[in-house]
């Protein structure tokens, strides 16, 4: 029932070894964690899974079929979107047209569509207006439709790439940070948010260094220091993992 | 045989000129991340005003030949270095923190101001540069003979090249200008006055370029408002060669440039001759965008 | 009712050039012709430059290409002008998609230089007459006008009616593709590539599709030009040509078609007002182009953002909606994979 697996992931930047064999499993409809302290790799992880980079070595298998190498804008239509670690929206644009994006590639007409207005492409345009709204609904951001991405504030432009990962109707989401910044009361709704994705049936995959979010929401946690992956399981198992202790070892504790 | 040598020789002596400009653009694009269109005209501005320094100053008719012309050769820089300070203080500077969009107007605007100014000072016609300033003895090297002004010419450019690699690699600010090359940001935080680097950058690149379009006056006998476009677009090419925001890239990157063109226009055709330039930065920017000496800079994701 | 700037701008526009051709003279109008020419060569290049944020400063070759094949075309084989149009439009298209599709993957500024050099290389093929077919540096001559049921377009006041009727249409048409999928993923490409891709934007095919519509669409004004002028000659596709298209873009706004209108008007009406000041104007043109990016760096008409009508949204367009409006209650319908 696995939805994504890798297999011996290596991915090397010159001399350096940023990703080594890492291996685990994502089941279907789960929430699981990738941590570890900072330089670990994890967002080369994601970018590996996400197609912005080439793999040196390993498998990468969603739904069975292999991604590895495949480019990005394919991989999110086979289905799985992602965002951010620096938070990367279209700032000029409006946040409608943000979540638009998304919506992107389960859209098919082009320019010849466009300039004939053909009934395929407004209906299109109608469907994808409705499902990019409900995506903004979903993250509690519909009220900023009109507005410019860049004018929204730090938590909110997290919450807005969300809203256009979802809007690609994906089978997994993949989540870089998502609590970055946010306050106590952003994370508590991020958790809610996350768990709602859940109950849609979307499996999530992210990426957190606030231990309390992660201990929360995610079933599986998977750990990775210097490249290499040191220890993986449930949130009980992980907190009292002795290599987890060890690589987090002055890390801010767990409250 | 003899003609390849005849041809290299040549090549090296275009290409050591277009290094010089090639050096401006290069010093430039690194410190500001910006392409200087109005750097050619620079250059054209060199031209002129040397040809301006001989005949309404006869500058060295007063002071003899040989002491004449290192003036001359001084004044051109200063003044040009002058004029590329005024040129990055108004057209430059009040743009740093826009997109870099409007930099690249900016510049095209400057080119063309700096272009019909000299058009009209001047006159659109072609103007004769003195050729007697240098007498032109050929001399014998390798059993080729060559003129004594493309041997002086040449030695400049490449005393020039030369100073230039020391200033950069030995001095505080060449250091300072490298710093900012990498990183402007950081640069700042450590210390470095930015501001100062840039206009140092805009005092030696254009000082640089104006020395060339001098020397280009004085090979080739004649001056036009028009003569930056074309050294100023193959010295650019020559600047990408070599890896753009690299110094010693340009360096080689002129020189290669002009061996190329120069063996291309004798084996191949002569008047194809600039497009065999541009097709060289096509393929090189397809085949290797940050030149020979360039380093691949990835983007953080 | 909601009236937009830009209904006001085409009304204004619509007033002013209606009653043209009844009270100006033929030179007026020509001129009036050749500020159409360029709507429509900028309006080409807004999609690239525009929209799709890619520098191009090369592209006159596009505009070149297209006024060749006319010219090539109508004086070797004499097929009419007008008959031209579409194969113009789509030879450009293609020598766009031959020539950018191996540099499609360059960062920016490296993309701005091909593009320099490309325009220059077509330029010095024109002078060397390849293929023995360009007639070199003194062009192609005796291109004939262009026959539109049984009336022969020669003078001003004939162009007039042709060109803005074809810049009308392309204003339709482009405006329709602003507003579209295809708008919007160039629009994503050019304020963060990355992000675009990573949207599942395929930046590659949307920045080659963006550079050949762009192409044909100058091709198509090429095929005018030579139409208009029946001689062409290479030094009217110069790198000149191109920066000034290019100017009239960013000064106008680029990304906004009112502002590349209001911008062909302004680079190209303006300095025929001063026409004693010969060699003065273009010195103030460069001198404008640089304080204009001092202090209104947007241009004079910026694009501004789409207004979208969510309220005429169909209720069900996903799934029945639910009462209790929490984020649970409201699913985002899955794609069966």
């Amino acid at each position: 029932m696995s939805l994504l697996s890798i297999q011996g992931l290596t991915k090397r930047f010159g001399g350096l070894v940023a990703v080594k064999g890492v291996s685990f499993e994502v089941k279907a409809g789960s929430i699981v964690g990738l941590i570890g302290p900072n330089g670990a790799g994890k967002t080369t992880v994601f970018n590996l899974i996400t197609g912005i980079y080439r793999p040196d070595e390993g498998q990468i298998q969603f739904q069975g079929d292999s991604i590895a190498g495949l480019p990005t804008h394919r991989i999110v239509a086979r289905g799985i979107a992602r965002t951010f670690q620096t938070i990367r929206l279209f700032q000029n644009l409006s946040v409608l047209e943000n979540v638009l994006a998304g919506r992107h590639c389960r859209m098919k007409s082009g320019v010849l569509g466009a300039m004939l207005r053909t009934p395929l492409e407004r209906r299109e345009e109608r469907t994808a207006l409705a499902a990019a709204v409900q995506a903004l609904e979903f993250v509690r951001l519909r009220g900023e439709a009109e507005n410019l991405a860049k004018n929204l504030s730090y938590g909110n432009q997290r919450l807005l790439e969300v809203a256009r990962a979802l809007a690609s109707q994906p089978q997994l989401v993949v989540l870089d940070e998502p609590a970055g910044g946010m306050n106590e009361q952003e994370t508590a709704s991020l958790i809610s948010l996350i768990r709602a994705m859940q109950k849609q049936g979307v499996t999530v995959l992210l990426i957190e260094h606030d231990m309390s979010l992660v201990m929360r929401v995610c079933e599986k946690i998977v750990v990775l220091e210097y490249g290499c992956k040191i220890a993986e399981g449930t949130p009980a198992e992980i907190k009292s993992d002795k290599e987890v202790i060890r690589a987090y070892l002055g890390a801010e504790q767990e409250d | 045989m003899e003609q390849f040598f005849q041809q290299l020789i040549n090549g090296l002596a275009v290409g050591a000129i277009y290094a010089l400009i090639a050096l401006g653009y290069t010093m430039v694009y690194g410190v500001l991340k910006l392409i200087n269109f109005a750097h050619g005209d620079l250059f054209t501005c060199g031209a002129y005003l040397g040809l301006t320094l001989v005949s309404t100053f006869a500058i060295t008719e007063r002071a003899g030949s040989a002491l004449g012309f290192v003036i001359l050769v001084v004044l051109v820089m200063a003044l040009v270095a002058f004029l590329g300070a005024v040129l990055e203080r108004t057209a430059y500077r009040p743009l740093r923190q826009s997109p870099r969009l409007s930099a690249v107007v900016s510049a095209l605007g400057a080119s063309i101001v700096l272009q019909n100014s000299l058009m009209l000072i001047y006159g659109a016609r072609y103007l004769v540069f003195p050729q007697d300033i240098i007498p032109s003895i050929p001399i014998r090297v390798f059993g080729l003979y060559i003129p004594l002004l493309r041997i002086v010419i040449f030695g400049i450019s490449l005393g020039m090249m030369v100073g230039l690699y020391l200033f950069i690699q030995k001095t505080r600010i060449g250091t300072a200008i490298r710093a900012a090359a990498i990183d402007q940001g950081a640069a700042r935080l450590m210390g470095i006055n930015v501001d100062r680097v840039i206009l140092v950058v805009f005092l030696v690149g254009p000082a640089l370029g104006g020395s060339a379009g001098l020397l280009i006056g004085l090979q080739y006998g004649q001056v036009n408002f028009l003569m930056g476009w074309s050294y100023g677009l193959k010295a650019f090419t020559a600047a990408v060669l070599g890896g753009i925001g690299n110094i010693p890239g340009a360096m080689i990157g002129g020189l290669l440039l002009g061996v190329i063109e120069s063996l291309g226009s004798a084996y191949i055709s002569t008047a194809w001759k600039d497009a065999i330039s541009f097709c060289v930065l096509i393929l090189v920017l397809i085949a290797r965008p940050t030149g020979i000496l360039g380093e691949r800079v990835a983007e953080k994701v | 009712m909601r009236v937009s700037r830009t209904a006001i701008f085409y009304c204004a526009l619509v007033l002013v050039l209606v009653p043209a051709p009844f009270f100006l003279n033929a030179y007026w109008l020509d001129v009036l012709d050749s500020i159409g020419i360029y709507a429509i060569l900028g309006l080409s290049l807004n999609i690239i430059l525009g929209h799709a944020g890619l520098f191009n400063l090369g592209h006159a070759a596009f505009y070149a290409v297209g006024a060749y094949t006319a010219a090539i075309l109508n004086t070797q084989f004499d097929i009419p002008m007008l008959w031209l149009l579409p194969v113009c439009g789509l030879t450009a298209g293609l020598f766009a998609l031959i020539v950018v599709r191996p540099i499609i993957k360059l960062r920016g500024d490296y993309l701005c230089i091909v593009t320099v050099g490309v325009g220059e290389i077509v330029r010095i093929a024109l002078v060397n007459n390849v293929f023995g077919l360009t007639g070199g540096s003194n062009g192609i001559l005796g291109i004939q006008r262009l026959h539109l049921f049984g009336l022969v377009i020669r003078r001003p006041m004939h162009f007039f009616f042709f060109i803005w009727a074809f810049v009308a249409l392309t204003v339709f048409l482009f405006t329709r593709l602003e507003r579209s999928r295809f708008g919007r993923a160039l629009n994503y490409l050019r304020e963060d590539e990355v992000a675009a891709e990573g949207s599942g934007i395929n930046t590659a095919h949307y920045k080659l599709a963006a550079f050949v519509i762009g192409a044909a669409w100058a091709g198509m004004a090429g095929n005018i030009y030579a139409a208009k002028m029946t001689v062409i000659a290479p030094e009217s596709f110069s790198f000149w040509e191109s920066v000034v298209i290019f100017a009239l873009v960013i000064l106008g706004g680029a990304g906004s078609i009112p502002g590349v209108l209001l911008g062909s008007f302004v680079i190209i009406g303006l300095p025929e007002l001063f026409r004693g000041f010969a060699s003065a104007r273009m010195l103030v043109f460069g001198l404008a182009m640089i304080v204009m990016m001092i202090f209104r760096n947007q241009g004079i008409l910026p694009a501004h953002p789409r207004p979208y009508f969510l309220d005429v949204l169909p209720e069900n367009a996903l799934q029945p909606e639910s009462t209790s409006g929490s984020p649970a209650a409201e699913p985002v319908a899955k794609e069966p994979s």
